[in-house]
């Protein structure tokens, strides 16, 4: 792989790649930290469909679509279906495993490389379960065609259920929902939602339906009769009306990973769907920490005072905030101990938030990041590294403990 | 302690080769003409900080007026960037790009007789 740099002497070309080696040192914080012996489950981390992008749209079932994309692909390739944004997700080179993984080598011992590339990075940051989301599908909400949406996210959620969650215990998924369409969100529940592997369903939040809809709430009464968590995973539109007015993809991803899912958030309380839906869990992915406590406290302030515009709510909005979930990654932490002290109590830390690395993505936060918080007592740190994440899904890891 | 790192041959301009000592990596590398040597362990989270890129610093042109007019790379100051994440490193000084707290560790090097020596 050839990464040029700012002139020819920094030129880099870098023979072959190895996520243990590239992760050497995460191992290494993994065995001084003794993190073996703890439950660590990842909440939130990736793979790319888009490596086995054929043989996903082979499953697309409307055979016009099918059609139409295999021969898109030939010459597109995976931008054949997919919605794609500007963006430098791989800081132009400087995170060098963007690049580098898809020339990863593995054993031809009958593992799908999918499934054995999650496992050599899981093994090396001491992470016992996995839920993984595809990567460029997360901008799909802005496809134009529902029926892409449909269609593409009906295929991908066949593969990983068919091919790659069977194929070890340790990986398990939210499944994508097509929530531009609220009856095909419905049947996706409805289908998958017992099938092995699959701990609950995933809304790309980045999308413009608003969640107190009355057409989604068959598919929320559906998942809190069957159990299972609606998680709510962020990330960004950079051509939004108002994240367009951003000029860097700092600004843009800073911002906009955390708006959909504070609008969302915001939309979800104060139409008292928890009110609705006592039993229903919802997680919020990947928005890091900061904004909850800023929503919070927007939101209580303004309830006080105009209560009989959420007349569904009996408790403040930060109440009903305190019982959903929240995962870790990215989580603030550069400079203000304090501030995140005061997140982590606020948002009741020890039983609501989920660890989540977000690997291989160039913001990942490692689980040293929960277990070297000197605020957090012992049983708060497993708590949040896996203790949650198995109550809050009923997790069976006697496979790994 | 001096540990032999390589011949001066092999770490020409914008090159590094990284030892192992007592189970720690050390990278060495040479930029504009100078050695330079790091703890391959990055303060940010840990990663391989010595194994990323070396690019120049990157900066805004504003002019007189105070108008941007776009970005370009310094003449002179080199930052390493560590491959997990991406935080900078100016190599003169092993601090970070951002808010020059954050230091790489570093280490005196020797370069005598062809040799590239360390001292640990
Ligand atoms: S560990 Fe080096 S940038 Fe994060």
């Amino acid at each position: 792989m050839f990464y040029r740099s700012s002139t020819s002497a920094f030129d880099m070309s870098v023979e072959s790649f190895n996520s243990a080696e590239h992760l050497e040192n995460a191992r290494k914080q993994a065995d001084e930290r003794g993190l073996d012996k703890v439950l660590v489950v990842d909440i939130d981390a990736h793979h790319y469909e888009t490596d086995n992008f054929k043989e996903i749209l082979e499953l697309i079932e409307d055979p016009v679509l099918r059609q139409s994309a295999t021969n898109m692909f030939a010459y597109k390739g995976p931008g054949a279906l997919l919605i794609d944004q500007p963006g430098y997700q791989d800081g132009a080179g400087r995170i060098t495993r963007y690049m580098e993984r898809k020339h990863e080598k593995f054993p031809a011992d009958g593992t799908p490389r999918e499934v054995a590339q999650t496992l050599r990075w899981m093994d090396a940051m001491s992470v016992d379960y996995a839920c993984i989301f595809p990567t460029p599908m997360l901008f799909m909400g802005l496809h134009p065609q529902v029926e892409v949406e449909v269609g593409l996210s009906r295929a991908y959620n066949r593969w990983l259920v068919e091919k790659v969650l069977p194929a070890n215990k340790r990986l398990r998924s939210m499944l994508y929902l097509p929530f531009n369409d609220p009856e095909a969100t419905y049947q996706m529940v409805k289908e998958f939602g017992g099938k092995p592997g699959v701990i609950g369903f995933m809304v790309v939040s980045t999308r413009y339906k608003p969640v107190y809809d009355n057409a989604y709430m068959k598919t929320y009464a559906l998942l809190e009769e069957m159990g299972l968590p609606l998680s709510f995973h962020a990330s960004y539109n950079w051509n939004d009306q108002l994240i367009s007015l951003t000029n860097r993809f700092i600004t843009a991803h800073a911002l906009g990973f955390t708006l959909f899912n504070a609008v969302h958030c915001a939309n979800w309380v104060i139409n008292g769907l928890p009110e609705r839906f006592p039993k229903l869990k919802t997680i919020w992915i990947e928005s890091g920490l900061a904004w909850v406590p800023w929503l919070m406290q927007r939101l209580d302030n303004d309830y006080c005072m105009r209560t009989s515009e959420a007349p569904a709510l009996k408790r403040l909005p930060s109440d009903y905030m305190r019982e959903m979930y929240y995962t870790s990654q990215p989580m603030e932490m550069v400079n203000n101990r304090k501030a995140l002290e005061v997140t982590f109590e606020m948002i009741n830390a020890e039983t609501q938030l989920l660890y989540s690395s977000d690997y291989p993505h160039w913001d990942m936060d490692l689980p040293s990041t929960i277990w070297d918080l000197d605020f957090l007592s012992e049983q708060a740190k497993r708590n949040i590294l896996g203790l949650n994440a198995k109550r809050l899904f009923n997790l069976d890891t006697s496979d790994r403990f | 302690m001096e540990v032999f790192v390589a011949k001066s041959s092999a770490i020409a301009e914008g090159q590094r080769v990284l030892i192992d000592h007592k189970g720690q990596k050390i990278g060495v590398l040479r930029v504009n003409g100078a050695l330079h040597a790091f703890l391959n362990l990055c303060p940010h989270q840990g990663g391989p900080a010595c194994e990323g890129m070396l690019i120049h610093k990157i900066e805004e042109v504003i002019d007189e007026d105070k108008r941007y007019l776009g970005m370009r790379f310094h003449d002179r100051d080199v930052h390493m960037v560590c491959p997990w994440h991406g935080w900078e490193f100016n190599v003169e000084t092993g601090a970070s790009a951002a808010d020059g707290k954050h230091k790489l560790k570093r280490y005196k090097t020797i370069e005598k007789e062809g040799d590239v020596y360390v001292v640990v």
